[in-house]
């Protein structure tokens, strides 16, 4: 069934789309990650532009992680708190974003700036996740107690806070740091963030497993909500059709995939992500080494009078 | 009273002259709807060429050069090249005020209907038409051959929005002609402006003019509308929506 997409500009068949969005649901849910970094380029693939593709993937990730934010409430597995500072980094992060991606459209470097953001980003974190699952795995294999978790110089910084929820005592100046800096590359992107900010939560800022998801989840829901708002009021590029479609087979997929990840163990689903990671990254990376089919391309500036 | 007779007579003469042919055209839709199942469609331009007393009785072999246009926008075309190992968007070009459809469809080979001095003038043939460029604060059309200019007709006609097609006018009597106009999926929207060149022997006879209009209807129109003029709206409006649904999977999906 085609249906034509408003914003987008083009028709395209509800069933692959409703697909894509079930698969990548069923990804995330069993990684627990947002999977904006799979869907942004299957809309790209697909033949939507980069742009409306960063734009409307926002919303989508926004309706994922309501749904997952709203089970870990109930579970109180949410630190109130540490979700709070890591917002206020978070939203200024997100308006610097979605004003870098407004200057870099007007310049024609977008699409380059988003792969390339992709090819440093996921090569970056799928060969480190990679690596760490590897090694964890050798270390359960040989049956060695996993390394004494030891203090860094960031537990030395000044403006502690305590965050009861997590037990832990740590400055803010970190947590902040990391909200702005998930939430501008969120803008740019189209990606929730959440497979960078729950490894740094827990290697750099030592939160607790029981409460780093459903608190990464709440960052990336605010900073997705805001990216909507803004993409859509200064650049018009949310489709709300197309996002709408995404949201109802995402968020299908996602419960499926939640169970099959219960079944995996934690090194073997950190093995399986970062190779994931690292195969969209590498992917954007040959795209942009190679000789592209046509060296032109076409912009429209707005329709003239 | 004789004098002005045949003053008369003359202008009666000279204006039929002037017009021994008169062309009359129709579309088959003026007024295109894209709902949200559109994928394209065909419209149909027939006519017919009207001959009069004065045409002179030789003149029986007619070509016709049908021109659209669709609505005009400023557009820029980007060109890669490699840098640092990569490829990256370098020089452009802007064009101002180019259709964003073209298509030009004749009953034969533009360079058989007449000399390149008038197909120049009368711009028929994608090389022929005008396409203003701004370059470095100058706006001019470039030569055809242009690399920028030619990737721009290359591009647009992958996409099915600029064409030319020399076959596409069929005579079914001397006199009475069609031709289909396709319209891809991803038509622009707006007022489609045709014109039609009647040409004899290689020289212009008459042009007439028709328009028509593709216009959104139903949901389509109204969230494509509401996206570019309340954007703030549109906004919060697409945020109810994801809040909407999350909220509606939690509680389907709720295991306990």
């Amino acid at each position: 069934m085609q249906l034509y997409l408003p914003i987008a500009d083009l028709p395209v068949n509800v069933f692959l789309v409703l697909a894509m969005g079930a698969a990548v649901g069923f990804v995330s849910g069993m990684f627990g990650i947002g999977g904006g970094f799979l869907m942004t380029p299957l809309l790209i693939f697909i033949g939507i532009t980069p742009a409306v593709a960063v734009a409307s993937v926002a919303s989508h990730i926004a309706a994922s992680s309501f749904s997952g934010a709203l089970t870990y409430w109930r579970r109180r597995a949410i630190d109130p708190a540490l979700a709070s500072v890591l917002l206020s980094g978070g939203i200024t992060g997100t308006a610097l974003g979605v004003w870098t991606f407004t200057q870099l459209r007007a310049l024609g470097q977008l699409d380059l700036m988003i792969a390339l953001s992709y090819v440093v980003l996921l090569t970056t974190v799928g060969s480190l996740m990679f690596s760490e699952g590897l090694r964890a795995l050798m270390r359960t294999r040989r049956g060695a107690v996993p390394p004494r978790r030891t203090h860094s110089w960031i537990h030395g910084l000044p403006l502690k806070m305590r965050f009861k929820r997590s037990k832990i005592y740590l400055s803010v100046i970190p947590v902040l740091i990391v909200g702005t800096m998930i939430g501008f590359i969120g803008a740019i992107m189209g990606i929730g963030g959440g497979f960078i900010l729950v490894p740094i939560m827990i290697y750099l800022l030592r939160v607790p497993t029981s409460t780093v998801i459903g608190t990464s989840m709440v960052l990336t829901l605010v900073t997705m909500l805001v990216a909507t708002m803004l993409h859509a009021a200064t650049n018009h590029l949310v489709d709300a059709v197309l996002a709408l479609i995404l949201m109802v087979g995402g968020v299908t997929g996602a419960q499926f995939g939640a169970r099959a990840g219960q079944k995996i163990r934690g090194e073997q689903l950190r093995l399986l992500l970062g190779l994931l990671i690292l195969s969209v990254g590498v992917r954007f990376a040959i795209e942009l080494v190679i000789r592209p089919e046509d060296l032109f391309t076409i912009r429209e500036l707005g329709v003239g009078t | 009273m004789m004098r002005t007779l045949l003053t008369v007579l003359l202008v009666l003469l000279l204006g039929s002259v002037a017009r021994a042919e008169r062309l009359i055209v129709s579309v088959s839709n003026h007024r295109v709807t894209v709902t949200p199942n559109y994928s394209g469609e065909e419209l149909v331009l027939f006519g017919s060429v009207e001959r009069d007393a004065t045409t002179p009785a030789d003149r029986i072999a007619y070509d016709l050069v049908v021109t659209v246009m669709g609505p005009r926008a400023d557009m820029v075309t980007r060109r890669k090249e490699r840098a640092f190992g990569i490829w990256i968007n370098t020089d452009y070009r802007q064009f101002l005020q180019v259709p964003t459809y073209l298509a030009l469809f004749a009953n034969r080979p533009f360079e058989a209907i007449t000399s390149p001095e008038i197909a120049r003038r009368q711009q028929i043939g994608l090389n022929n038409v005008l396409l203003t460029q701004r370059v470095s604060g100058d706006f001019a059309d470039v030569v055809p051959n242009d690399a920028f200019r030619s990737a721009f007709i290359r591009l647009r006609t992958q996409r099915g929005l600029y064409r030319e097609d020399p076959s596409a006018v069929t005579f079914l009597t001397p006199t009475l002609f069609r031709t289909g106009i396709p319209l891809p999926a991803e038509v622009p929207i707006g007022t489609y402006e045709v014109e039609i060149k009647l040409f004899a022997n290689g020289a212009l006879i008459t042009k007439t003019e028709t328009a028509f209009e593709i216009v959104k209807v139903g949901f389509e129109q109204f969230v494509a509308t509401t996206a570019r003029q309340n954007g703030f709206v549109y906004g919060l409006a697409t945020v109810a929506m994801a809040l909407m649904t999350g909220w509606m999977a939690s509680i389907v999906f709720r295991k306990d």
